[in-house]
């Protein structure tokens, strides 16, 4: 058997659904040892690939090879058998379990038929020893933190010695620090001689972990670059197909008359028995962006609850316009003039089983426009409606119109969600995490479109946790902590350390609304 | 005291397997409401054999074939559940019901047959087992010992060290829980699924029987069970889904039950005055308030009721 350098080859894989093919030509190459980043935006084809190298999907064309050998995978276990594990960006695991019980589930030791876990704890103390991968193999997973929970997927290929390592979108639910933690762990398991392939649209990420990194784009296969010789700004070009600017273009802000005017707003908490929000007044004028800035849970949600009517609020007014709609209804908020772009768009911004169509008009189908005076839905208007705006907004889909909400990809949502609320023609645009989850190019979309609506009179509200995002797109920047606010910063005079000392409740002004 | 003690035992027995069989198939993630139903076709296939077994059969044959009976008839229509729910992915929560109604006037409507075909004057859906039943009890002193209530034991002690010490245990467990992650590590759903449901078919068969057999010599299929079926659900949310904790809870729902029964012997009980109907409502009404406070704080397995889909991620 001549000796190879590859752990596992994907050559000239290709994979097609019906009107579409998913991967063209696709060739992956995993060096033995190394970490390797797949690249690619939503939509790719990246999960396409690793379904196939899982054998849920068999290409039409193409060969997998293992250490030179072509195998068949028909199905997980072939994959399994043939030592390739993969940590899910939405774990499998079961949440009453202990963390041993979750590691050995599928290849228990037995004796006479009963489960020997005195072994497999043994075995799975030492692995965690030997690669850094601290856990209680006794805590229940629903107790133990996220990254203690990835650390136990990662023994779960551990202990059933995995050589071929696959992490989809690891970092995507870890904190700062646990994102350090796993960069290490990856490290340390690369050294051991485990080949990992490392699937990510981080490009910060990429380049700090892997060795080589290969991009798709649209299905197909655009190259592999050593990440040493390569810079972010060409791997993003890879991945989009063009530059991309990483800065927002914006001319300088020309704030008119107030047109939200919140004063001393307090929202109770659902999680504990103080205030989430305390006391907070704040202004938002015509032509400007003002973010809300903040770590998670400091009362942001909330606030935005309590001023999009969510919430009812426990004291405070809120003014929109010169009208005063502090106790008025959703709707009455949103056609006074107030447009979200929710947090959850799953939860708040769609109703996934509905069509495309129906739910562009979800806060407007009663409208005249819409609706006849029997009461009765107009569906050649609201077609109509939704084919303008899925055109003007670019909002890909499978069926148009008629496509199940459900079924889109993420950031086609979140276009979906932004082109409905933008063409309502708000006074004021109320834009939560308007990007998280999203890859560059739909974040530099919706980058702009905030800007847009800001450079066409409107009084933005963006609430974040990036700090890119907060850095550079908003024209004022309040920092809220503990439901406070406690700094207010203009992005082009502070830094991000100063940011995220107030941020981290180190540091705070009197702040006037 | 005694005939207290003896009746609390066999009704907790009764609870005890069929509360067993439905926790197996809940923690396989299917929701089994078709106990009751299960109950009565397990008690049918038991009564068949006692009516038509030889009088002189010996009493460990006897036992043990109608045993046997009981389990086979539990088995074949739980696996009507199976067919729907794991295969057909039908709603978990109807099937249940329609196995419920099904199960009473299917073998109401079968032991009539019979009983017209052997008689045509006898138009009852009785089924009589005066002698067969002696073989199952045994006098200890002034207390009534039925066989049934040590298979109870040996069936809580089974099921425990199957769920919590085998890899068949774990597995089944996973699948109600995450059945996804099952999945991701080579376990067959859909077979860990089967094994649940018909697991709950032995168990509710026996139970079935062991419920004609604990008082009477005859049973009147009409009658069904009595909701025992769904004491036992109740019995299975109390006890958490945990054996030992159903164990607990099956003797306390077993000592209500068996007081409408011998509340007479006690004096002061007798005393009170109360109708009889009120103290045979007692398990019901004690199963309705002990649920209205319990089940808030109530972990059912997670992936219960979701008929599992392996297309879907």
């Amino acid at each position: 058997m001549a000796e190879t350098q590859y752990a596992i080859e994907m050559l000239n894989i290709t994979k097609k659904f019906p009107g579409i093919i998913a991967n063209d030509n696709i060739t992956l190459q995993l060096k033995k040892g190394e970490i390797h980043a797949l690249l690619g935006e939503n939509g790719a084809g990246k999960s396409t690939l690793m379904s196939v190298l899982f054998g849920l999907y068999q290409p039409e064309e193409g060969v997998i090879k293992k250490d030179g050998q072509v195998v068949s995978i028909k199905d997980p276990n072939d994959a399994n058998d043939l030592g390739i594990g993969m940590v899910h960006q939405h774990f499998k695991l079961v949440e009453c379990f202990t963390v041993l019980d979750n590691i050995i589930m599928g290849v228990e030791p037995t004796k006479h038929g009963f489960l020997q876990k005195k072994e497999a704890r043994q075995k799975v103390l030492a692995l965690s020893e030997k690669y850094g991968l601290q856990v209680d193999p006794d805590a229940l997973i629903e107790d133990i933190t996220v990254g203690m929970q990835q650390r136990t997927e990662i023994l779960k290929m551990l202990y059933r010695d995995n050589e071929i390592l696959i992490f989809d979108e690891p970092t995507a639910v870890l904190t700062p620090q646990e994102i350090e933690e796993l960069m290490q762990i990856m490290k340390n398991l690369a050294a051991e001689g485990k080949s990992i392939l490392f699937i990510s649209h981080k490009l910060a990420e990429i380049m700090a972990v892997a060795d080589r990194c290969s991009v798709l784009r649209k299905g197909k296969y655009i190259g592999t670059v050593e990440t040493k010789n390569t810079t972010m700004e060409e791997l993003s070009a890879m991945m989009v197909g063009r530059n991309v600017n990483f800065h927002v273009e914006k001319k300088p802000a020309a704030p008119g008359d107030v047109i939200l005017d919140v004063k001393g707003m307090t929202v109770a908490s659902k999680v504990h028995k103080n205030n989430a929000v305390k006391n907070v007044s704040l202004q938002v004028r015509r032509g400007e962006i003002v973010c809300i800035a903040g770590i998670d849970g400091n009362g942001q949600t909330e606030f935005v609850y309590g001023l999009t009517g969510l919430e009812p609020l426990v004291s405070g007014s809120i003014e929109l316009c010169g009208q005063d709609i502090t106790h008025a209804s959703i709707r009455k908020r949103s056609t006074s003039g107030m447009s979200h772009i929710p947090e959850d768009r799953h939860k708040h911004g769609l109703v996934l089983d509905y069509t495309l169509e129906d739910n562009m008009v979800l806060q407007r189908y009663f409208e005249p426009e819409f609706t006849s005076k029997a009461g009765f839905l107009k569906r050649g208007p609201i077609r109509a409606y939704a084919e303008k705006l899925i055109d003007q907004y670019d909002v890909r889909s499978g069926q148009g119109p008629v496509t199940i909400a459900r079924s889109m990809s993420g950031g086609n949502q979140q276009k979906a969600i932004v082109a409905r609320e933008i063409d309502k023609d708000p006074e004021l645009l109320v834009a939560v995490q308007p990007t998280r989850g999203l890859d560059v190019g739909a974040i530099e979309y919706i980058h702009k479109q905030l800007v847009a609506q800001r450079d066409a009179g409107k009084a933005v509200l963006l609430v974040s946790l990036e700090l890119d995002e907060v850095m550079d797109v908003p024209d004022r920047i309040l920092v809220m902590y503990e439901g406070e606010i406690v700094g207010e910063l203009d992005p082009k005079k502070t830094t991000q350390e100063e940011l995220g000392l107030y941020m981290a409740g180190a540091k705070r002004d009197e702040v006037s609304p | 005291m005694t005939l207290l003690l003896q009746y609390t035992l066999i009704f907790a027995s009764v609870l005890m397997l069929v509360a067993l069989g439905g926790c197996f198939a809940e923690h396989s993630g299917v929701i089994n409401l078709g106990l009751e139903g299960i109950m009565v076709i397990g008690a049918l296939g038991g009564a068949l054999v006692m009516r038509y077994m030889p009088a002189d059969t010996s009493a460990l044959v006897m036992v043990l074939t109608v045993m046997l009976g009981a389990i086979c008839f539990g088995v074949i229509y739980a696996s009507l559940l199976g067919v729907a729910c794991i295969n057909f992915k039908a709603d978990q929560t109807i099937v249940g019901t329609a196995l419920n109604m099904l199960g009473t006037a299917g073998a109401t409507v079968l032991v009539k047959a019979i009983n017209t075909a052997a008689n045509p004057n006898d138009v009852s859906s009785v089924i009589q087992y005066v002698g067969a039943k002696k073989n199952f009890l045994v006098n200890i002193g002034g207390f009534e010992f039925n066989w049934f209530m040590l298979i109870a034991v040996i069936a809580l002690v089974i099921a425990y060290v199957v769920l919590y010490k085998t890899k068949f245990g774990l597995r089944l467990m996973a699948c109600g829980e995450h059945p996804q992650a099952a999945d991701s590590v080579g376990i067959n759903v859909y077979k860990m699924r089967w094994c649940g449901v018909l697991i709950s078919g032995v168990y509710g068969g026996l139970g079935g029987i062991t419920y004609i057999l604990a008082g009477v010599s005859e049973w009147k299929f009409e009658n069904g069970v009595a909701g025992f079926g769904f004491l036992a659900l109740a019995v299975m949310i109390f006890g958490q889904w945990k054996p030992t904790r159903i164990a607990l809870a099956a003797l306390l729902f077993g000592l209500f039950r068996a007081l409408s029964n011998v509340y007479m012997g006690f004096d002061f009980l007798y005393s009170l005055n109360i109708p009889s109907t009120v103290y045979n409502m007692m398990p019901y009404i004690v199963s309705l308030v002990v649920l209205a406070f319990t089940s808030k704080s109530s972990r059912a397995p997670k992936a219960e009721g979701i008929p599992y889909d392996k297309g879907q991620r």
